[in-house]
């Protein structure tokens, strides 16, 4: 997993409270068995006009986000589906950090899992990120992890918390499955404990 | 100190716990489909991991499968793939497998509880949000991501924060036509679609305990559109019954033991949950969904509501676009709304007991000439019951088609999609934009409700039904 530890970049802002992960990412691109590709799919029934065509209406379709790395968008971001379909085509689209009040959980937890952090705003400091971006004139924040801030060149520093463990494996690139096998010893005398007749067979 | 049902489950399946760091908790059950699992066997063949517990890994394919003649081939070749695929998995990893043609596949968390894996105070996840319905029976149950299915399979561990805790007290009786639907989508309705956001919810109260173990997972089953992970209900004498001589419940003498063990799971009486919340169950009525997410909840008989009525200017955004993407006008009567299609089933909704009600209300009539009606059981077991009690006879009577079982269009992955525009009466758990098919429009509902909407061609209080 790629480390993230200090990132600088364009915001997009994605002024909408509860976007689930049916919108993030619809149903029909969950038939593909392969963790890459779905970037292009990214908000798919939002993005695109019935004949295929960008649709205007859609938020991040303007030019002026071209290249956003940075997400801001409205409370309870991620919720629904379990999907991480969802964070891995926010992510393959660009995305390194979302900004939001707050996430659904599964959605938050699939973000840590691909590198991405879901940075938790108060929702004034959001409203403020949400009304620079939205003057689409190349809005830049940085979302410094290691320093636990959200800064921009102008007025804006915020300090946001995160479980200093996420934190870790974020500015680390650590996946889970790594750590939980360093304590093979102790998941062995815990199933021990609770299948004795299982001793022996492992 | 007394202790919460999730507490004492939580603290029985600790592995590993360090002050300021995530606990590490251990995985009494993994259920696995075929959507959310693919990728978790790749990334496992690449690093030359095994499954460490395949004798508490089940699966089945449920999500993709097309609910019409099972003998002709899946035509959607990229579908069939991914089913095709899990059933490669299963073999190449050793896991219990109920395959498209298996007399017990159905929808992952119907044949959970129906199959005696689901037990109380079991640890059970799933690539799937819905988990949360094994929580009827007293199971810590929730939903994970693909990375952690992954981790699951590899480790039969998966790093936890603790939740907190919340009790939701359904105080009174439910009256006569409102059902265990109605009761979540009235809980999600208050709460909002975030309320329940880092929270574990423990059901109590006297309605919660007249339910049926089907009414229960129906509950549980839409905890996760409030926010919350996991719902649960301590077990008791039903979910005993319920569970003695499945297939793959504790046998003979060793069911007497667990029930032991499983009597000692619910909530100390003086145990303090992190929040409280009433809910009163004696004035409930009905409930429709009329926007674009499960909270977006009236009664029904109440008009869909106004923009203005919303407190906040980003809630009244996005009351404006769920009205535009609903087609409908801010003060028209629920039952003034006509439907096109009526849908039966999902994980939420597609039981014996689910099944059994919408049959009573149709039984003898004919469904409106312009609604397609299906009815999708949970479980093939749910669908030969259900045909030995008559009751696909008295659905195919009145006009409404009998499939086989799945998942179906509550997502839509496989055949089954409303076009663009078509208005559905759904039992399923979601109302969100496209998720029945692009510009389909879903409308919650108890089986009931939208039995009797087929009927009549637009929603019907199903109270002054006859």
């Amino acid at each position: 997993m790629q480390p993230f530890v200090k990132h600088t970049g364009l915001v997009a802002a994605l002024d909408r409270v509860n976007v689930d992960t049916d919108q993030i990412i619809p149903k029909q691109f969950l038939k593909r068995v392969e963790r890459t590709g779905f970037g292009e799919f990214l908000f798919f029934d939002w993005r695109y006009l019935p004949d295929g065509k960008p649709s205007p209406q859609f938020e991040l379709n303007d030019p002026a986000y071209k290249g956003a790395t940075i997400l801001v968008a409205g409370r309870n971001f991620g919720c629904g589906s379990s999907r991480e379909h969802a964070p891995w085509a926010l992510n393959q689209y660009g995305f390194l950090a979302i900004i939001c009040s707050s996430y659904a959980d599964i959605f938050r937890n699939n973000c840590y899992q691909n590198g991405m952090v879901p940075v938790i705003l108060p929702e004034e400091t959001v409203a403020q990120i949400m009304a620079n971006a939205k003057k689409k004139n190349g809005y830049r924040i940085t979302v410094d992890l290691g320093k636990k801030q959200v800064y921009d060149n102008q007025s804006l520093k915020a300090s946001f918390d995160i479980e200093e463990f996420r934190r870790h494996c974020l500015m680390n690139g650590l996946d889970d499955i790594g750590l939980t096998l360093k304590n093979e010893d102790k998941i062995s005398i815990y199933e021990k404990k609770r299948w004795p007749e299982l001793s022996g067979k492992k | 100190m007394p202790k919460t049902m999730f507490e004492k489950i939580w603290e029985s399946h600790l592995v590993s716990e360090e002050p300021g760091k995530p606990a590490l908790l251990y995985i009494d059950l993994h259920l696995v489909h075929e959507v959310t699992s693919p990728q978790a066997f790749d990334s496992l063949r690449m690093s030359k991991r095994a499954v460490r517990r395949p004798d508490l890994t089940v699966a089945t394919v449920d999500h993709n499968v097309p609910t019409t003649d099972r003998s002709k081939p899946i035509a959607d070749q990229i579908s069939k793939k991914q089913i095709e695929l899990l059933g490669k998995n299963a073999k190449d990893f050793g896991l219990t497998y109920y395959d498209i043609h298996s007399p017990n596949q159905g929808i992952v968390h119907i044949i959970g509880p129906e199959q005696g894996w689901t037990q109380p105070g079991k640890t059970i996840v799933c690539g799937d949000s819905h988990t949360s319905t094994h929580g009827a029976f007293g199971a810590l149950a929730f939903g994970i991501g693909t990375s952690e299915v992954e981790h699951v399979l590899a480790t039969q561990c998966l790093i936890q924060t603790k939740p907190k805790t919340m009790e939701v007290r359904a105080k009174g009786a439910l009256p006569k036509g409102v059902t265990a639907k109605d009761l979540i989508l009235n809980i999600i309705g208050q709460l909002g679609v975030d309320g329940g956001t880092g929270y574990v919810i423990e059901y109590t109260g006297e309605a919660i305990r007249s339910l049926s173990m089907e009414g229960r997972m129906t509950v549980c089953n839409m905890s996760i559109e409030c926010g919350a992970r996991a719902g649960m209900v301590a077990p008791d004498e039903k979910a005993f019954v319920y569970l003695k001589g499945r297939p793959h419940s504790p046998q003979g003498a060793g069911f007497d033991k667990a029930v032991e063990q499983w009597k000692k799971l619910p909530t100390d009486p003086g145990a303090k949950y992190d929040r409280v919340v009433e809910i009163d169950c004696a004035s409930m009525t009905p409930f429709v969904t009329w926007g674009t997410n499960p909270g977006m909840v009236v009664k029904v008989t109440d008009k869909v509501p106004s923009v203005e009525s919303f407190k906040t200017d980003a809630d009244r955004r996005a009351a404006q676009r769920a009205l535009e993407y609903m087609g409908l006008k801010a003060g028209t009567p629920i039952q003034d709304i006509p439907i096109d299609y009526v849908f039966i089933g999902s994980c939420t909704n597609s039981r014996m007991e689910d099944l059994r009600a919408a049959a009573a209300i149709v039984k003898g009539k004919k469904k409106s000439p312009k609604v397609q009606a299906i009815v999708v059981p949970g479980s093939a077991i749910v669908k030969k019951q259900a045909e030995a009690e008559g009751l696909h006879k008295i659905f195919t009577d009145a006009g409404f088609e009998w499939r086989e079982a799945g998942c179906s269009m509550c997502l839509a992955m496989n055949p089954d999609v409303l076009k663009p525009g078509q208005r559905c009466a759904s039992t399923s758990n979601r109302n969100f934009e496209g998720r029945q098919g692009a510009g389909g429009r879903t409308h919650l509902v108890s089986p009931q409700m939208a039995a009797a909407a087929g009927i009549a061609g637009h929603f019907v209080d199903v109270r002054s039904w006859n």
